[in-house]
Order: structure tokens, then C-alpha cells, then sequence
């Protein structure tokens, strides 16, 4: 810890930590602002250098039916994902926190593993099975793979704050005579609701974003806003992406950071009261 | 509505995780158990394979050095970007970890807004940078260092930049978490019993930051020798890795038979670094990375 009487080569260490930590932050962001200066330049390249100011390249963007069908998909399959996702996540944490039972650890292993497993694998193994079966690809199975990607996060998720709820509490509802299903609701689930919000809102982003395992389940001619933003790519960097990248940049850092401050406040306010 | 079971009954367990056991049994097992059959059936033409078993695909596979050539070139990919990814990662975790800046939760929440925004995004955003119009190019030639942009993009320096700035905040975090969990008065013990800063570091910090530091290696070598987007936008022809070649042996050629032989041994390698990785560290660091 450099607080207690730091040497001279601790102090040198130190300011070269602090120097390696700016460059690190500045290499996460510069790329990423850069997208978002070329996307307001009048040019017709989506490159430097800039030329001027300009809003057309978003008035484009509007007007893109490819772009609007994509991103009609992508919230169409994120919301489900979403959805399904919290509520298998909350049940299987629900069980690998509160009951003992054979098999557990592997179970708790066993729900990691997608995170683990790289995409194209995931990817191929769908299409091997739909194949073995003599299916087409389908939104189902589309929507049922990215279940299957965002569920190691959400049960992680529930699983760390449902180790931070005492079992008395549910334990006294019980015991008082109220019945499971009212217990969870009344006890429970009002607890692990950062929790649950969390979850929703991560798994929304991993299912809005995936690229590599969508380009392989995607039914035929269905584009998802990943696909489609790659798809723009292959022709050239034109500015129109890079405007619709800053759209997304706003709404995805937009929304979690809004629901973050929204939920600081009430409690906030919970507390000022 | 449970009348008769206990508190924390088993029964009820079971009830609560068989849909996700379901899923991943049927989304996960079940596919990767296929797969591995698949690797014996024979390659008719595209698109077509026959139930017909055969070890065709495996002696393709390892007597065809085009796709030795592949694994070794994913390998040492993604053991570059994870090395590179610790040596970079080191310093902002410790930085954030040992400042009294007050704010320090602004430093974390940074390194969590890039899993907001879309990898594709960040992905071609670097053309940005490295490209013929990039910054970087378009900067030096209007200073005249230069007449001709430099070839930076599509090369294999060019993937290990995107997959560094794609992987840097796994890694951060990973030793963050580690570091956190060190008892600050082990180091202060240290140094009031005379050792340097520097010696400090080496005996006490550095030693029980390791499993944050191997977990985030092993994320990172995993992650990157998985990639597909990356190479795909800003690497050239030949800076395709493994999971480029899975996809075209697949959706291009339909080979199937190959394109899961690839997949399995894919599967296999990425497995074994794990294994080995577990057998030393235990994969709950990992679990704590993820959730971090």
C-alpha cells in the first residue's frame, strides 16, 4: 500500500501506475469517441478528416427500413430473452442457494459452462441439433439461444445477492403460517428486486448485442441490429454507420445509467423520508 | 400447496431447477453430445452428409497442416492478447484499488460501460483509428511524417488491438476483485519489518493478487481464442482464427462433418486450459469475475 512512508521507488512505481492507467482508459474510449465525432462530419467517407458538421447522416438513418426492421428484431428478441431469463435464472437460484441437494455442484457448474463455451460452439451445436432433427432455423431457436447465453449471468447475479437475504426472515413468514407462494412474494422477491433488475437490464444488453452466435442461428433473411450493423460493413465504413453506432452507444449506456440513477434516488428519497 | 414436504424439501429443489436443467440439457448437453458424433459421419457434398462412420474427418484433420497452421495461429493469438491483457490490466487494477481518490466507484463504473456498448461497435470503431482514414494515418500525414498511410489495418496486430480493447476490463476487474479481498494489514506487517515497497509488492501483493490475475488470463485466452467478429472486421484473409474457420467451414461450405470435427476440437482445447486452470485455482475466481 503506497500510503505508509512510501520509498523513492515506491513513488516512482506508483506515478508509473498512474501513467499506464491513463493510457489504459484513454485506449478503452478514444476509438469509441471517435465513432461518435465521424458520425456528426458532413463528409461522405466515414473516415477523418472532418469537413464540417452535419446532421444528415441520422435523418438517413430514419428513413433505413433494413435498419428499422433490424432493431425491431433485436428489441423483439432481448425483451423475451429478458424476460424468460430472470424468471428461469431467479428459480435456479433460488435452489442453489436455499436447498441442499445431490448433484448441486455439478449443477452449479453445469449453468456457468455457457459463458465459458465460446460462441461459434454454442453456434454450431444449435444447428447440428435443428439439422439432426430436419428443423429450419427459427426465431425460436434464435430466442432460445440467447436464453441459453444470458442465463450464467443472471443466475449469478441472483445467486450473489440471495446469499445476502437471511433465511430467518423467510423462515418467520413461513412459520407464522404464510404459504410459499405468498412468501416469496411478500418477502422474497421485494429484497432481491436490484437483483432482478440487474438481471433484466444484462441480459437485454447480451441479447441486443450478440453477433457471433446470431450469425449462425438466424433464420434466413432475418437480420438482428448486430447482423445488419455487420452486414453494412462488409460494403464500406459510410457514415450512416457510425451514426446509427452512436444511437446505439446512447441508448445502451443511456438506459442502464438511467435506470441506475433512477433506482439511487428512490432509495434516496426512501431514506431522506 | 406443499403440505406434507419439508422446509427445505429436496423435492422442491428439484421443481424449482428442472426447467433450467432442461434448457441446458437440451440447449448445451445434448448439442456438444451431437457434435461429437457428427465428427464420424461422411461428407457426402454440401450440405448432404451421410450416417455412414468414418474417421475421415479426424485424419483430415491431423494430417492437413492448413489447419494445424489455423490452431497454432489461434493459439498463439490468444495467448499474446491474454499476456498483453495482464501486463496492461495489472495497473489500472492496482491504481484503482490502492487510490485515496474518492470517486473510485467513477474508475470501476468506466470499466463497466464498455460491456454496454455493442462489441460490434467497439469492434469497427478501430478502423477509426488504424485504417487509411484513420486517425492516426490522416494525423501523420498532415504533419508530413509520412506520405503513404501506413498498413495497420487488417493485420494480425490489428485483432490483437480490438481483442485487448475488447478484454482489458475482464482482466481489470478479475485482479480488482482479488486485490480487494487482501488484508491490507499483511502489507503494512511488511513494511514495517523492513522491506522496500517494492519487496512488499513482490512477497505480499503480488502473490495473493495471483488467482485474479490467472482467472482473468484464462478469460481472456478462452475469450479471444473463441473470437469470431474480431478477425472478421479487422484482420486480413490470412488473420482469420479458429472460429472464422468453424464458421465457413459451416455456413460457407456446409461441410458439417468438418465444421463440428473443428468445433469439438475447439472445444477440447479451450477445455483443457480450463482444466488445467482449475485443478490450480478452482473455477469459483472465475464465478467472481463474471458476477463482478
Amino acid at each position: 500500500m503506497r500510503a505508509d512512508h512510501p520509498d523513492r521507488e515506491g513513488k516512482w512505481a506508483w506515478r508509473l501506475t498512474g501513467v499506464v492507467t491513463v493510457c489504459v482508459y484513454v485506449f478503452m474510449f478514444a476509438p469509441i469517441l471517435a465513432t461518435v465525432v465521424l458520425s456528426f462530419n458532413a463528409s461522405m467517407f466515414g473516415g477523418f478528416p472532418l469537413t464540417g458538421f452535419s446532421l444528415r447522416w441520422y435523418e438517413k438513418l430514419l428513413t433505413n427500413e433494413p435498419v428499422l426492421d433490424a432493431f425491431r428484431t433485436s428489441m423483439w428478441i432481448a425483451l423475451v430473452t429478458a424476460t424468460v431469463t430472470t424468471l428461469l435464472g431467479i428459480m435456479a437460484a433460488l435452489a442453489l442457494v436455499r436447498f441442499e441437494f445431490r448433484g448441486k455442484q455439478a449443477i452449479n457448474t453445469l449453468v456457468i459452462l455457457p459463458a465459458l463455451v465460446p460462441e461459434t460452439i454454442l453456434g454450431v451445436g444449435l444447428l447440428v441439433m435443428i439439422k439432426a432433427v430436419d428443423q429450419p432455423r427459427s426465431m425460436t431457436l434464435l430466442v432460445l439461444g440467447h436464453i441459453l447465453l444470458t442465463l450464467p449471468y443472471v443466475v449469478l447475479i441472483v445467486q450473489a445477492r440471495m446469499v445476502g437475504i437471511k433465511r430467518s426472515y423467510e423462515e418467520a413468514a413461513l412459520s407464522l403460517g404464510a404459504p410459499r407462494v405468498s412468501t416469496f412474494r411478500e418477502i422474497t422477491l421485494p429484497l432481491l428486486i436490484p437483483a432482478v433488475l440487474a438481471s433484466v437490464l444484462l441480459a437485454f444488453t447480451i441479447s441486443f448485442d450478440n453477433t457471433s452466435a446470431s450469425l449462425f442461428w438466424r433464420p434466413a433473411g432475418v437480420e438482428t441490429m448486430p447482423t445488419q450493423i455487420l452486414s453494412m460493413l462488409k460494403i464500406s465504413i459510410s457514415p450512416e454507420v457510425n451514426a446509427l453506432g452512436t444511437v446505439m452507444i446512447l441508448l445502451t449506456v443511456g438506459i442502464p445509467l438511467a435506470g441506475g440513477l433512477i433506482l439511487q434516488s428512490l432509495t434516496w428519497f426512501k431514506a431522506g423520508k | 400447496m406443499t403440505k406434507g414436504w419439508k422446509l427445505y424439501d429436496q423435492r422442491l429443489a428439484w421443481v424449482l431447477v428442472a426447467p433450467v436443467l432442461i434448457l441446458l440439457t437440451l440447449l448445451l448437453l445434448l448439442p456438444i453430445a451431437m457434435m461429437t458424433v457428427y465428427t464420424f459421419f461422411t461428407f457426402v457434398t454440401a450440405g448432404v452428409e451421410s450416417a455412414v462412420l468414418t474417421f475421415d474427418n479426424w485424419k483430415e484433420f491431423l494430417t492437413d497442416s492448413y489447419y494445424h497452421g489455423f490452431l497454432w495461429k489461434t493459439v498463439r493469438v490468444g495467448a499474446i492478447t491474454a499476456v498483453i491483457c495482464a501486463i496492461l490490466g495489472y495497473f489500472p487494477a492496482y491504481f484503482i484499488w490502492a487510490t485515496t481518490f474518492r470517486h473510485k466507484w467513477l474508475l470501476l463504473l468506466l470499466l463497466i460501460v464498455p460491456f454496454w456498448i455493442s462489441f460490434t461497435i467497439r469492434t469497427f470503431s478501430w478502423i477509426h483509428i488504424l485504417g487509411e482514414q484513420g486517425l492516426i494515418n490522416v494525423a501523420l500525414i498532415r504533419l508530413g511524417v509520412i506520405n503513404e498511410p501506413l498498413p495497420m489495418l487488417y493485420t494480425e496486430g490489428a485483432v490483437i488491438m480490438g481483442l485487448l480493447h475488447f478484454l482489458l476490463p475482464y482482466m481489470i476487474l478479475n485482479v480488482y476483485v482479488s486485490l480487494e479481498s487482501i488484508d491490507r494489514t499483511l502489507i503494512a506487517a511488511a513494511r514495517s519489518m523492513g522491506c522496500t515497497s517494492a519487496q512488499a509488492f513482490r512477497e505480499v501483493t503480488l502473490p495473493l493478487s495471483m488467482p485474479g490475475l490467472g482467472a482473468g488470463l484464462l478469460l481472456c485466452f478462452v475469450l479471444a481464442a473463441g473470437s469470431y467478429v474480431t478477425p472478421q472486421l479487422l484482420g486480413g484473409s490470412r488473420d482469420a482464427l479458429f472460429g472464422n474457420l468453424i464458421y465457413d467451414t459451416i455456413m460457407g461450405q456446409l461441410n458439417w462433418p468438418m465444421g463440428a470435427t473443428l468445433s469439438i476440437v475447439l472445444f477440447v482445447l479451450l477445455g483443457a486450459a480450463a482444466a488445467a486452470y482449475s485443478r490450480y485455482m478452482g473455477l469459483s475466481q472465475i464465478m467472481k469475475g463474471l458476477s463482478a
